[in-house]
C-alpha cells in the first residue's frame, strides 16, 4: 500500500456526475412505469458459462454448499417475470473473477431491464431513448447485422467462412498466440481486435443477428438468408461494448439443453461443474412471458458520458483499493 | 525460470517472447460479449526496444526472463566496450555498442546509471533523465538580451552536441535533459 491508496480513484466531481446518471436512469424508468426490483447478490446458483470465472462465498444459512456472487441478476429477474412482475429494472452490483483492465473491474454496476411484450428491436428503440439522452446524442443510432458488420470491416461472411480460413485471416492481421478449433474463438478475436475499436465512433451502433452458436439466452431464428441466428444484440459506443440484450429464450426444454451443453463444455475444458439453476428452469416451466431484456454497464455509461478512458476513474474504489 | 499465466501479468513483468526478453508495458483484459477471454499485451523487446502487441488466450503462460535492473557506476570506454561497476561488489560488466546505444553520448565517468542485465550481462542501459556536463567547445559567448533567445551548438565533455543559448561559454557546466537532448539550464553550484 502507498500513502494515497486510501483515496478514491474517481474525483468527487465525477462521483457527483455518476450519481446524476443513476438518478436519470431511475427517473426514466419511473416515467415509463417500469418497476425497480432488487435480487440477491449471493445465491445458491450461478451461470454455467464455462468461460466466466465465478466468485464463491460461504453459505449464508450456515449450511453446507457454497453460494455464488452473481455475475448478473438475469436468472432472478426472470423468476420475477414468471411470477407476473410485468416490466422490471434493476441497478445492481455484479461480480466476475479476474476481469480487470481499463474497461473491467471484478465488481461492477449493471443496469438490467426486461420488457414483456417487446421484441429485441422494440427494446433497442427504448435503449436508444435512454442512452441517447444520457450521452446527449441527438442523431439516430445505427443498426447493423453481425453478417453486415464482418462484410463491411473484413469483407467476409462470418456465417459461411470455415474455421481454417478464419484462423488464417486472424493470424495474418493480428499477432495472436492462440490455438483453437472453435470458429467462435476466431470470430471473437477478430471482432474485439479489429472491428470493435471502429464501432460506434460517429453514432452508437446496435449489432444484431449473432451466430446461433453465440446465442447464450437468446431465441434463435432462421433469418432472410436462411441462416440460423441468435436474436441477440450488442450496443457499441466509441468502440466500447455498452449493452448486451436478447429476445429472451422462453422454452424451458431448450434452456435445459443449453445448460447441458455448457456443462459438457465445462467437462471438456476441465472446469469445475456447478449445478444448473433449478429455480430458473422451474420458473420457465411455469411460463416466462415473451420478453426482451438487456444488461448495460453503468460504469461504462458514465465513462462515455464524461469521456473518461479508465473505469477506475468513474468508481470510488476499484477492487485493488476495495 | 518460472512461468507466468496471463492472470499474473502486470506492467514491468519480464518475459521471454519468441526467444527475446521482453517487458510488459500494457496489459488489457478483453472479453468479447460471450466466450473465451483474452489478454491484449503490449511488450517492449528489451534487446531492440521494439514495441510489440499480441493477444493471448486467458490462462496461457509465458516463461519468465532472467532480467534485472541494477544501478551501477560508469567507469570508462576502451573504444570497443563501455565498463560499468556494481557499487556494492565492485564487480565489473562490459557493455557493447548495442546495449549502450545512443545513450553513450551522455555517459560521464563516475556517473550513476541503470544497467539491465540479461542472463548476467548488460542488455541495455538507462541514463538519468538529467545529466550535468561541461562545455568543451562552443563559439565565444555573446553578452546582451538573454531573454530574446537565439542558440548555437556546443560540444560537451562526452562528445554530445547540443543547442545552447548564445551566452554560454566554454568551461561552464550545463544541465541537459537526456530524453530530448535539450539544454535545461546552467548547473547550480
Amino acid at each position: 500500500m502507498t500513502n494515497s491508496d486510501w483515496q478514491p480513484t474517481a474525483s468527487i466531481t465525477v462521483l457527483r456526475e455518476r450519481a446524476n446518471v443513476i438518478a436519470c436512469i431511475r427517473s426514466f424508468f419511473s416515467q415509463h412505469a417500469v418497476l425497480e426490483v432488487e435480487t440477491p447478490l449471493l445465491a445458491r446458483h450461478s451461470v454455467t458459462d464455462p468461460y466466466m470465472e465465478i466468485l464463491k462465498g460461504d453459505n449464508p444459512l450456515g449450511k453446507s454448499g457454497a453460494f455464488y456472487l452473481q455475475t448478473s441478476p438475469e436468472y432472478a429477474m426472470k423468476r420475477l417475470l414468471a411470477a407476473g412482475s410485468g416490466p422490471i429494472f434493476e441497478i445492481t452490483k455484479a461480480f466476475r473473477k479476474g476481469e480487470q483492465g481499463s474497461r473491467h473491474n471484478p465488481e461492477f454496476t449493471l443496469l438490467e431491464w426486461y420488457r414483456p411484450g417487446f421484441n429485441h428491436f422494440q427494446l433497442m428503440t427504448e435503449i436508444e431513448s435512454l442512452v441517447g439522452g444520457l450521452l446527449s446524442c441527438d442523431r439516430p443510432f445505427l443498426r447493423m447485422s453481425y453478417g453486415e458488420m464482418f462484410q463491411q470491416f473484413l469483407n467476409i461472411n462470418p456465417h459461411t467462412i470455415s474455421c481454417d480460413e478464419l484462423s488464417a485471416l486472424a493470424r495474418n492481421t493480428i499477432d495472436v498466440q492462440m490455438q483453437s478449433a472453435q470458429k467462435d474463438d476466431w470470430l471473437n478475436i477478430l471482432l474485439t481486435e479489429i472491428i470493435e475499436p471502429q464501432l460506434g465512433i460517429d453514432v452508437p451502433v446496435f449489432i444484431y443477428d449473432y451466430p446461433a452458436s453465440q446465442s447464450a439466452l437468446a431465441k434463435t431464428v432462421i433469418n432472410d438468408e436462411g441462416i440460423l441466428v441468435a436474436q441477440r444484440f450488442e450496443l457499441y459506443v466509441h468502440g466500447i461494448e455498452l449493452a448486451n440484450g436478447y429476445f429472451e429464450l422462453t422454452d424451458a426444454g431448450e434452456q435445459e439443453k443449453r445448460f447441458q451443453g455448457e456443462q459438457s463444455m465445462r467437462l471438456a475444458l476441465g472446469v469445475e461443474q456447478i449445478e444448473v439453476d433449478i429455480y430458473l428452469l422451474a420458473a420457465m416451466n411455469e411460463g416466462l412471458p415473451s420478453c426482451a431484456g438487456v444488461a448495460l454497464g453503468v460504469d461504462r455509461l458514465v465513462m462515455l458520458a464524461l469521456q473518461i478512458k479508465n473505469i477506475a476513474d468513474v468508481m470510488a474504489f476499484p477492487s485493488d483499493r476495495a | 525460470m518460472a512461468s507466468y499465466s496471463t492472470n499474473e501479468f502486470k506492467n514491468g513483468l519480464k518475459l521471454m517472447v519468441e526467444g527475446d526478453p521482453c517487458t510488459i508495458v500494457e496489459n488489457e483484459f478483453v472479453r468479447p460479449g460471450k466466450g473465451q477471454a483474452f489478454s491484449r499485451v503490449k511488450f517492449r523487446n528489451l534487446k531492440t526496444g521494439r514495441i510489440w502487441e499480441r493477444s493471448l488466450k486467458s490462462g496461457e503462460t509465458l516463461e519468465g526472463a532472467d532480467v534485472m535492473d541494477m544501478e551501477m557506476e560508469y567507469l570508462y570506454n576502451d573504444g570497443e566496450f563501455w565498463y560499468f561497476m556494481e557499487p556494492e561488489t565492485f564487480e565489473q560488466h562490459q557493455a557493447d555498442k548495442t546495449a549502450v546505444g545512443d545513450d553513450a553520448k551522455w555517459l560521464k565517468e563516475q556517473d550513476r546509471c541503470e544497467v539491465t542485465l540479461y542472463n548476467g550481462s548488460p542488455l541495455s542501459i538507462a541514463v538519468p533523465n538529467f545529466v550535468e556536463l561541461e562545455v568543451t567547445e562552443t563559439d565565444p559567448g555573446l553578452k546582451g538580451d538573454t531573454a530574446q533567445g537565439g542558440s548555437k551548438p556546443a560540444t560537451l565533455q562526452t562528445g554530445a552536441v547540443v543547442r545552447v543559448p548564445l551566452f554560454i561559454n566554454i568551461g561552464e557546466v550545463l544541465r541537459i535533459d537526456t530524453r530530448s537532448g535539450d539544454y535545461v539550464s546552467r548547473a547550480k553550484g
